[in-house]
């Protein structure tokens, strides 16, 4: 993996293959970025190493699990699956983007009334997921909202919260568009 | 419980961190770099069982970047709390695929793996102990030296030349005498395989060890920072006092976090690396392959019943697979002395737990520890007399309950104030519709559609295992403003009783919740001393202690405020941000005004700042004696009972969880929001060992599935389809001792979920298992066998 950054003897950069590094531009809640980045560099990698952001969470590192989940372009996607020079042009949203302004968003004030998380660790990713399905789909089911979360393991709440607080989100994100 | 009304206790109030949580702010060991940190990766044995003939490191110390280079002969350090089996690293041999050999320190975690892939080491391998009965025939010993090893003597008993870590008994009655009196006499065997606790944040640490002197700091993804502290330091041979653990956020324990793991290895390696901070993260493979697990059991049971249903004798013997290693093991072997036999009154019982080394994966403590494995088996036994005897399990159960009066297999005495499993079977068969069983006829007829219906129950129990010294302590600080800090050193990794904390305080000194911090991140310098945070105690001591912190504070207040309001602090009493006189009310004093002391117009100052401490220790435990189990183990019982109602698809062998039902005598809800969350992920958790979760092995024994892909959790789409909790807050069977009435409720929902499904299996098809998980290739291959009338009845 280091080897060519070996002969180079600089081996610092964690997800530095040697390799020519890739220019991209895209954007993270709002505020872009330009970043020259590894070929090898996973989105998630990007998040913590480049923009220290930390709020998305790193559960298997193989699209097993969701606690990596962001939304991309529209899309609810695994960030550990996707590599940084694949997000060049696109709009990233993740659970620091979640709130408006200083106020919590609907999903998250819904996840704490109905104490959809505990020891926290999955709620991001589980929150970008349920974002995901509330704008393609404002009234939901409890089959599409399972569905929608079914890549989200959540190893503590038994996943009924979370449902609950996804429903009623979808009810008051409905109710305020009226 | 008490005639006064409630203000705070058995309100929902919402999670305390929840808005950290929700927005990413929430910082995780996982999340945390340092200023010139440092990785580490490890090198883990391919081999089950191998004696280590040469480590070569040379290549990997010679690639730049590199720090350092360890193995078990530099980590050669004993480390362990009940059972002091395992070396921080490997030493002479191997005992377990999984096992670390060697670690590198590098600049950067990619250069870490390079490293250690570069190293090179000779194995030796050794005969395998593979299953349990292999272990007990001792032809092959996992650990040569067992007898000269140190434990907690008294309370586990190893056994010199085998494979036994601990042997405990219990002996109560006269089995012989009891048998004799059976009209019946059942045998059966039940077994569970090794299942993963998977936090959603795997193990990780990182440590700083000082190198001009033995301080050494540590953060950790860890449950009990104080017991880190303490088997740090001893394992070291350090001063507890150079060892600061720190706990922030941490995702997820279950258990699995409860002892201490990689911090010892992770102090080495910052010591070897100059004492730069290292860090140390588990990938999920390595989750699986190298932190511990839940034992396999096999459990064997020999019950003497009357032909009315009474059970007169039991002869029993639960062998837990440890693994390689049994520190925490032991503990949870030591469980089924007091409880392996479930809520029953037996008069007459030989109980042996052999908690036992293998070349596997080790063990530790899962989430009801001992509990969900013993009383898989018991409460199946009990379906399955109830069959043999034509009774109706539910009569059955009825006929054999712990009441007050009665004693345990551990010979403590059952109060009305011990709680009530009575009830909660009553409640869950009534929720469930329970009216006795289908016949035979009916099932076959039902077989024919392709989906059967099946109904069952299953009864559960626990109380904490451990030392029956154990105590806790907080400490209770009032800011100028009125403000309250309470800080307790167990930790909340999501239980929620940070936020029952904070009710218990607020409810004292009757203040609003939203005054009172309960302070996260856990630090052993400054936190008081708790033991472990475990065994659903919590909110049982760590409650009993800060409501003693909040009525010293008001104590405390009271004294000065009699001397300003000149009376007697006994006329005085509180409310509303106020120490008043209990008549005439206008004489009063705010908290605000005695936060800091009180200061006279005239500037003379009296009291001081108000800081209290509050205490818990666990009151009148014994050791269980070393030949018969009797004594008092059990601080605070919490009983409960499980109803299923279930489908099962004929063709695929699919098991769709209609409705769950759990009542538990609970004493007093604190916060319903926080038990319900314990109540439906403890459900799940327990669908997930029964339903799909499990190790496999080759035969090599080589983990063949330490990945989400082969070995996953519960989704959302396996929940039940329903889940209704009940819960039994009745006065006169609450905790008189706990916090208004409360007993611990973290483990128990998960305990008999298995056995209740199993036994819904045999309403619906007919078919008894007698192993988990019941996946849909295992049921399928049942109910074929069962077609073909084989001997599966």
């Amino acid at each position: 993996m280091c080897s060519k950054a070996k002969e180079k003897g600089n081996c610092l950069e964690y997800t530095d293959s040697g390799l020519p590094k890739i220019p991209i531009e895209f954007e993270v809640n709002g505020a872009g970025f330009e970043k020259k980045v590894d070929p090898t560099m996973t989105l998630l990698q990007l998040l913590h190493k480049e923009l220290k952001l930390f709020g998305t969470k790193e559960g298997c590192g193989e699209g097993e699990c969701g606690a990596c989940s962001l939304i991309m372009n529209g899309n609810a996607v695994n960030s550990c699956l996707i590599l940084a020079a694949e997000a060049d042009g696109a709009k990233i949203l993740t659970v620091e983007g979640l709130g408006r302004g200083n106020e919590l968003s609907v999903l998250q004030q819904e996840f704490i009334k109905h104490d959809a998380l505990q020891c926290g660790f999955c709620t991001p990713g589980m929150l970008m997921s349920a974002r995901s399905l509330l704008d393609r789909e404002p009234d939901p089911g409890e089959d599409e909202i399972k569905e929608a979360i079914e890549g989200n393991f959540c190893r503590c709440t038994g996943y009924v919260p979370i449902i609950n607080a996804i429903r009623s989100a979808a009810k008051r994100e409905r109710e305020e568009l009226k | 419980m008490s005639e006064k009304k409630l203000n705070h206790i058995g309100k929902g109030y919402d999670r305390a961190e929840a808005q950290e949580k929700v927005t990413g702010q929430a910082t995780y060991v996982h999340d945390m770099e340092m200023p010139g940190m440092l990785y580490a990766k490890v090198l883990i044995s391919p081999h089950a069982h191998a004696k280590i003939v040469s480590i070569d490191c040379s290549e990997a110390k010679k690639l730049k970047g590199v720090k350092a280079v360890v193995t078990g002969k530099e980590a050669c350090q004993r480390v362990g709390l009940y059972m002091v089996d395992k070396n921080i690293m490997a030493g002479e041999k191997v005992r377990y695929q999984g096992e670390i050999v060697s670690a590198v320190v590098a600049e950067t975690e990619a250069i870490a793996e390079e490293a250690v892939s570069l190293i090179q080491v000779e194995y030796k391998p050794l005969p395998i102990v593979d299953s349990l009965d292999e272990a007990l025939e001792a032809k092959t010993l996992v650990h040569q030296n067992l007898h000269t090893y140190e434990y907690m003597e008294g309370v586990f008993f190893p056994k010199k030349d085998s494979n036994i870590a601990s042997w405990n008994r219990t002996k109560k009655g006269d089995i012989k005498k009891g048998f004799e009196e059976a009209d019946h006499i059942f045998e059966e065997e039940f077994s569970l395989p090794a299942v993963a606790h998977v936090p959603m944040e795997t193990h990780v640490a990182i440590a700083q060890a000082d190198p001009y002197s033995d301080k050494v700091k540590i953060w950790s993804s860890a449950q009990s920072p104080f017991a880190i502290r303490q088997l740090l330091a001893k394992s070291l041979g350090i001063a507890k006092a150079d060892v600061n653990v720190i706990v922030p956020y941490v995702g997820g324990g279950f258990g699995g976090k409860a002892g201490v793991h990689l911090e010892p290895l992770v102090s080495v390696l910052s010591r070897a690396a100059g004492g730069r901070p290292v860090k140390l993260k588990m990938t999920r493979e390595e989750e699986f392959n190298t932190l511990p697990t839940r034992a396999e059991m096999r459990a064997s049971f020999k019950t003497g019943m009357t032909k009315d249903g009474k059970i007169t004798a039991m002869e029993v013997y639960h062998d837990w697979d440890s693994g390689a290693y049994a520190d925490y093991g032991v503990n949870v072997g030591k469980t089924a002395v007091y409880s392996g036999a479930g809520p029953y009154t037996v008069p007459n019982i030989e109980l042996h737990s052999r908690t036992i080394y293998t070349n596997k994966v080790f063990s530790t403590a899962y989430r009801g520890f001992g509990h969900l494995e013993t009383h898989w088996a018991v409460e199946r036994h009990m379906d399955k007399i109830a069959q043999k005897l034509k009774i109706d399990p539910y009569d059955l159960r009825m006929k054999n309950l712990l009441r007050p009066g009665d004693t345990t297999i551990s010979g403590e005495l059952i109060y009305p104030t011990t709680g009530d499993p009575v009830s909660c079977l009553e409640a869950v068969s009534k929720e469930i519709g329970w009216t006795g069983r289908k016949t035979e006829e009916e099932r076959k007829r039902e077989l024919e559609t392709g989906k059967v219906r099946g109904k069952g129950f299953a009864m559960l129990q626990k109380a904490p295992a451990m030392p029956s010294y154990t105590s806790t302590a907080a400490i209770m600080q009032m800011d100028e403003d009125g403000h309250v800090k309470v800080m307790l050193g167990a930790v909340d990794f999501g239980q929620g009783a940070n936020t029952i904390m904070a009710q218990v305080a607020a409810e004292e000194l009757r203040v609003p919740v939203k005054d009172v911090e309960v302070v996260w991140n856990v630090e052993t310098d400054k936190h008081p001393y708790d033991w472990n945070t475990v065994a659903s105690k919590y909110t049982f001591m760590g409650g009993n202690a800060v409501r003693k912190a909040a009525r010293n504070m008001i104590q405390q207040m009271k004294e000065v405020a009699g001397q300003v309001l000149r009376c007697h602090p006994d006329e005085l009493t509180h409310g509303e941000g106020y120490i008043y006189h209990v008549h005439q009310t206008h004489r009063r004093l705010s908290y605000v005004d005695l936060s800091m002391g009180y200061a006279y117009e005239n500037g003379n100052g009296i009291g001081g700042p108000l800081i209290a401490h509050g205490i818990y220790m666990a009151s009148g435990l014994t050791n269980p004696d070393p030949e018969t189990g009797q004594g008092r183990p059990g601080l605070v019982w919490t009983f409960g009972a499980h109803a299923v109602d279930l489908e099962v698809d004929v063709e695929t062998g699919e098991v769709d969880i209609l409705k769950f039902v759990s009542a538990f005598d609970i004493g007093k809800v604190i916060n319903k929001k926080m038990v319900d969350g314990q109540v439906y992920g403890g459900i799940v958790q327990g669908v997930g060992s029964a339903m799909m979760e499990g190790y496999t092995f080759d035969e090599e024994r080589k983990l063949l599935n330490p990945y989400f892909g082969d070995n996953r959790i519960p989704s959302s789409k396996d929940i039940p389809r329903e889940i209704k909790a009940i819960y039994i807050e009745e006065p006169e069977t609450a905790q008189v001792d706990g916090p208004y009435g409360a007993r611990g409720i973290g483990e128990h929902p998960m305990i008999s979920v298995p056995s209740a499904i199993g036994n819904a299996l045999y309403e619906a098809l007919g078919i008894n298992f007698h192993r988990l998980p019941f996946t849909p290739e295992n049921v399928s291959l049942a109910i074929d066998k069962y077609l073909n009338n084989d001997e599966s009845k």
